[in-house]
């Protein structure tokens, strides 16, 4: 399992746009990390990068593990990582129970761990309705679930606040508190602060 | 992170029935399902003899090929949405995070689209083909070709619908990517139903159709998984 993420010298471009240039972060276990700039900045690409979607001009993204050896990446993102982006995957002439089952199987989880979720974020009321029908924020708790049945160390969350009330924030932020806990690492794109404590990882070419 | 050790090839299997399942569900829901597909491949069968003039000898002639014919065009129908709702939807990338490499995903959203779509009108390709002046005797020989075709139609039907993933008007792009890849089990599926009505040797045909399928089953999740992560990053 991955322990440490780390970035060398990373340069990103979407067509003929440079991104940023020759970004060096470290991300360990029990860390988490605010990625703040302006909109457009890369924020959302170098999520994509970091989850192997989007490929670098330059530079590497590397995993590791408790040891410190090298994780290979494929295995590191098929196991090791979370990405919870504006796009939930979810779709909408299907129910929530439905989707949520799917995601929570092929992401690792089973009915046990799915359980637990949908007690967590309150989602048992949903979970009969096309998820065509629920909110915003109703959306979001649903792919909440995936972080918490599918248990696994990196979470890199794209402004995962934005549509929560503020109950679910302050849950949402207790999630994220025992996360780190148990030795997991966060990196999220955010205008806002985070309810956690955070390094500051700043993108864009200034 | 506390995942138990050697859990890997488990959920694997748990998620490939998972993905399994959810396939097929989209598919027989995806733009009207069997149903519709059936029901427009009735319509251009209907077509045809009011094109060709009401001569029952003519058109039992050419009964076998035509049915082929439609069959390929009704099996373009819902390949539009195969990947497109799951690229629009984000839930590709996700899929890309799961125990499967995304060869293998392609591979189960097409064997789905096979089940849901192929099958059904495999099933309806002895009807049609009887309808239209093909002898009855031919039934199993008409089955067994849309069947096999069919499962050639949905792989390489599949490369397109991951190459035209974020052009407009994809469905139509769909159709001009894939047709001309369509001839060979076309050629040779309704040249096994001839050949077989003409009391000619017409195991080679089916021989080459089921070749060119399994060959195209086989290929064809390489080119659509290459085809899928471009459109991605």
């Amino acid at each position: 399992m991955i322990w440490r993420l780390t970035l060398e010298n990373l340069t990103l471009a979407r067509g003929e746009r440079q991104l940023f240039e020759a970004l060096s972060f470290s991300l360990g276990s029990g860390e988490a990390a605010a990625l703040t700039g302006a909109n457009g900045a890369g924020k959302t690409s170098l999520l994509r990068a970091i989850a192997g979607l989007l490929r670098p001009e330059a530079g590497r993204i590397r995993f590791q593990d408790a040891v410190g050896a090298e994780t290979e990446s494929d295995i590191a993102r098929a196991q090791g990582l979370h990405l919870l982006g504006h796009q939930d995957g979810l779709k909408s002439t299907r129910t929530a129970g439905e989707e949520l089952n799917f995601w929570i199987r092929w992401l690792g989880g089973d009915a046990r761990s799915l359980a637990q979720a949908v007690d967590t974020l309150q989602l048992d009321p949903l979970l009969a309705l096309e998820v065509r029908k629920l909110s915003a924020g109703q959306r979001r708790r649903l792919a909440l679930a995936r972080l918490i049945a599918a248990p696994r160390p990196l979470w890199l969350l794209d402004e995962p606040m934005a549509p929560l009330d503020t109950g679910r924030r302050a849950l949402f932020g207790a999630l994220m508190r025992a996360h780190l806990d148990h030795g997991g690492m966060i990196l999220a794109a955010v205008h806002d602060p985070l309810p956690i404590p955070v390094r500051e990882l700043k993108v864009g070419i200034i | 992170m506390n995942a138990p050790a050697g859990s890997s090839t488990g959920s694997g299997f748990a998620a490939l029935a998972a993905l399994l399942r959810r396939e097929f569900a989209l598919a027989w829901g995806r733009g009207g399902g069997p149903l519709l597909a059936c029901a427009f491949y009735v319509g251009l069968a209907t077509l045809l003899p009011l094109a060709e003039g009401p001569t029952p000898q003519k058109l039992a002639a050419i009964a076998p090929g035509a049915a082929f014919a439609a069959l390929a065009l009704s099996s373009l129908l819902s390949l539009e949405r195969l990947f497109e709702r799951d690229y629009d939807d984000g839930a590709l990338d996700l899929l890309t995070l799961g125990p499967l490499p995304l060869e293998a995903v392609t591979a189960v959203k097409c064997l789905a689209q096979w089940l849901a779509n192929g099958v059904p009108l495999a099933l309806a390709a002895p009807i049609v083909s009887i309808a239209l002046g093909a002898e009855p005797r031919l039934w199993l020989i008409s089955l067994v070709a849309a069947l096999g075709g069919g499962l050639g139609f949905t792989f390489v039907g599949g490369i397109g619908a991951a190459l035209v993933l974020g052009a407009r008007r994809g469905g139509l792009l769909i159709a001009v990517v894939v047709l001309p890849l369509f001839a060979p089990p076309v050629i040779f599926g309704a040249g096994a139903v001839e050949a077989l009505g003409a009391g000619l040797e017409w195991k080679p045909a089916l021989a080459f159709l089921l070749a060119y399928s399994l060959g195209a089953a086989g290929l064809a999740p390489v080119a659509m998984a290459a085809a899928c992560r471009n459109a991605l990053s």
